[in-house]
């Protein structure tokens, strides 16, 4: 019964009432609230965290929004307070490079290691018979190995 | 040889990375404000609120904003800490009543004692956004010309203290302003 009310209160705590001038700004308060992210528990973004803070958040950002502000001028207005840290969307800079060319430098390295790998295979297919082995293949096939 | 050094290597790799992710604390989330202005305020005094107090009451001095709470849990932890520091009032500390009832903030002075020169209030956490707190207790250590040189975030311990902040307060004191 406690968890189910709980559960309640949960529902009631994300949805706050909120009215927009226009289904526009609406929108961009949707997108905008979807890409920033919570300080506080920090794998959620602000649109769907509890914390006092992201509440905080998400009505500067309604706010700027309603005083007509840009989405860049209100992404700047958190950046400056709390770094790139608040973007789930981080800028391409010298910091963020491993970031955003890491996965393709691992894999560029996954398919050299597969080029060569594969070519060592497919020499080892060509690698040669001795003569003795070849003989042996031969008796073998005729049905007269003698052996053992 | 090299078949079984590769894998090696590769966990040798994997170890260095793993190793220093531990060391790293992700709740800490470095500011974009430490080398920048700090961000300016005229907050009313917690004991007595006709009179108001910002960072431009304070230039030329070296200073510290804590940001607290009586409803801050690891702020009490940190308490007997900013107590001892500053139990000869040398230290110009500044807290941020940050969130709070102001009722419970002056119960919360009188029973565990006051260890700052000021507290002012930020009922609705407005200055709080501005200064980039995200978790309370927070601390900021302000120089002469009103720059942010160092942001402590969690209570400060204390050996923060004797490693960190009063080496850098004595170094930040020597400077000109």
């Amino acid at each position: 019964m406690l968890v189910l009310l709980m559960r309640v209160f949960d529902v009631f705590a994300a949805v706050e009432v909120i009215e927009f001038s226009s289904v526009e700004n609406e929108n961009r308060y949707k997108t905008l609230v979807a890409e920033l992210r919570c300080l506080v528990c920090q794998n959620q973004n602000i649109a769907s965290s509890n914390a006092d803070l992201a509440k905080d958040l998400r009505n500067q950002v309604y706010q700027r929004i309603r005083n007509g502000e840009t989405d860049q001028e209100i992404i700047a207005f958190m950046v400056e307070r709390y770094g790139d840290f608040v973007l789930y969307k981080p800028p391409l800079k010298a910091k963020t490079m491993l970031l955003w060319l890491g996965p393709f430098v691992l894999l560029l390295a996954g398919l050299v290691v597969m080029f060569f790998f594969i070519r060592s295979r497919s020499r080892q297919v060509d690698s040669e018979v001795d003569a003795e082995e070849m003989e042996r293949v031969r008796r073998l096939l005729n049905g007269s190995d003698k052996q053992s | 040889m090299l078949r079984y050094l590769t894998p090696l290597v590769i966990f040798a790799v994997l170890v260095a990375f793993l190793a220093m992710g531990l060391e790293l604390n992700p709740r800490e989330v470095p500011s974009p404000l430490v080398d920048r202005p700090a961000p300016r305020f005229s907050l009313p005094l917690l004991h007595d609120s006709e009179k108001k107090l910002g960072p431009a009451d304070l230039t030329a001095k070296v200073w510290v904003l804590n940001v607290w709470a009586s409803w801050c849990v690891s702020c009490r932890a940190e308490h007997p800490v900013l107590n001892e520091w500053n139990q000869n009032g040398k230290v110009l500390l500044i807290g941020l009543n940050y969130k709070d009832e102001s009722n419970d903030a002056l119960n919360w002075l009188k029973q565990l004692g006051n260890p700052y020169t000021y507290s002012v209030i930020d009922r609705d956490g407005r200055i709080g956004l501005d200064w980039g707190v995200y978790g309370v207790p927070e601390s900021f250590v302000v120089d002469k010309r009103g720059i942010i040189r160092y942001k402590h975030i969690g209570p400060i311990t204390v050996e923060d203290l004797k490693k960190t902040l009063i080496p850098l307060l004595e170094r930040l004191n020597a400077e000109s302003a």
